[in-house]
């Protein structure tokens, strides 16, 4: 039977205080983040919306795991248990994207897929067109 | 006084209340990591979804973001009142984090009211199923959290059990980047 820690014996503690920046400049930051992933998308410039966006959403959760989680203090299974979830869904998306993201191959061939992208732009054409006469 | 093991059984080095969160999270990591990578794959392969994710509401996404970042900090300087001891004080942020959530569920659903009446329903295109499923996941785990917290206040609010305040922290806070995630994909990438 495993052995029980000592702390079996002692009423439950909370967690010991953490020291750091305070958590209101820590909002303040992630406000001014959220400002930042706003904004930069609509300069309309890819690179730009890919970092302010997707780099700051990053940016966003590392902080939160970090200074309202202090995932940084908790013992470093925990850390690498989360790492290796993530790591396996990454394996399962890169597992599974070359049937998705591609629509034909060598004697093989998505119709269905295909199908859906010509009625979505057909559909998103005909909108257009319709907003455009009933203007 | 005997005390639950959850609260005071620690072989890992983590008390086995708290560790049991960890693993919560590690499990809806693969939930929400499968939607949202399903997602970016179909919206990769799929250019004409383009069309749909512009009837998305960018202001009323990142006013919800605002809201959750708000909440957590609320849930986590309620952790830090119940390591002070202060289960009141715990306890009122606690109420105002559950508070964010509420505020965060009715944007949700004035939003929702005016896609579903504008013609963009589950069934409408793949775009609109996977909006619905993604948010809808995330908002269900907001209503979760927000009752287990209110037990948890009503608790701390007599100063007893508060090492679960720091627990219902940590699953608020990865809700909350669940959406800091979901935020970019689904109003910001049009």
């Amino acid at each position: 039977m495993a052995e029980l820690s000592p702390s079996v014996a002692a009423p439950a503690a909370v967690a010991p205080a953490h020291h750091g920046p305070s958590y209101v400049k820590i909002w303040g930051i992630l406000l001014g983040l959220l400002v930042v992933s706003v904004v930069g998308p609509m300069l309309e410039i890819r690179a730009v919306t890919l970092v302010t966006a997707f780099g700051v959403a990053l940016v966003k959760a590392y902080i939160v795991a970090k200074y309202f989680m202090h995932i940084d203090v908790e013992k470093r299974y925990v850390p690498y248990l989360l790492v290796t979830m993530v790591v396996l869904m990454g394996l399962m998306v890169a597992a599974v994207s070359p049937d998705v993201l591609k629509h034909d191959g060598h004697r093989w061939e998505n119709r269905a897929a295909k199908r859906a992208v010509v009625k979505g732009e057909n559909a998103a054409k005909a909108a257009a067109h319709a907003g455009a006469a009933h203007h | 006084m005997m005390r639950p093991i959850a609260t005071t059984r620690s072989a890992t080095g983590i008390p086995t209340g708290k560790l049991a969160v960890w693993w919560l999270i590690a499990s809806e990591i693969v939930i929400f990591g499968g939607v949202l990578g399903g997602y970016i794959m179909h919206r990769l392969g799929h250019p004409d979804w383009a069309h749909q994710a512009v009837h998305t509401n960018t202001w009323a996404g990142a006013f919800n973001t605002f809201v959750l970042l708000t909440s957590s900090l609320a849930a986590v300087l309620a952790h830090q009142a119940a390591e002070h001891g202060d289960g009141k004080k715990a306890a009122k942020m606690l109420y105002l984090t559950v508070l964010g959530g509420m505020v965060f569920l009715v944007v949700k659903s004035l939003e929702w009211s005016h896609e579903i009446h504008s013609g963009f329903t589950i069934t409408s295109n793949t775009f609109w199923s996977f909006y619905y499923t993604a948010a809808g996941i995330h908002g269900v785990h907001v209503i979760v959290g927000m009752i287990i917290m209110l037990f948890i206040a009503s608790d701390a609010a007599k100063g007893k059990e508060l090492q679960r305040v720091e627990n219902v922290g940590l699953y608020w806070h990865f809700v909350d980047i669940v959406w800091i995630f979901l935020f970019p994909l689904l109003y910001i990438a049009k």
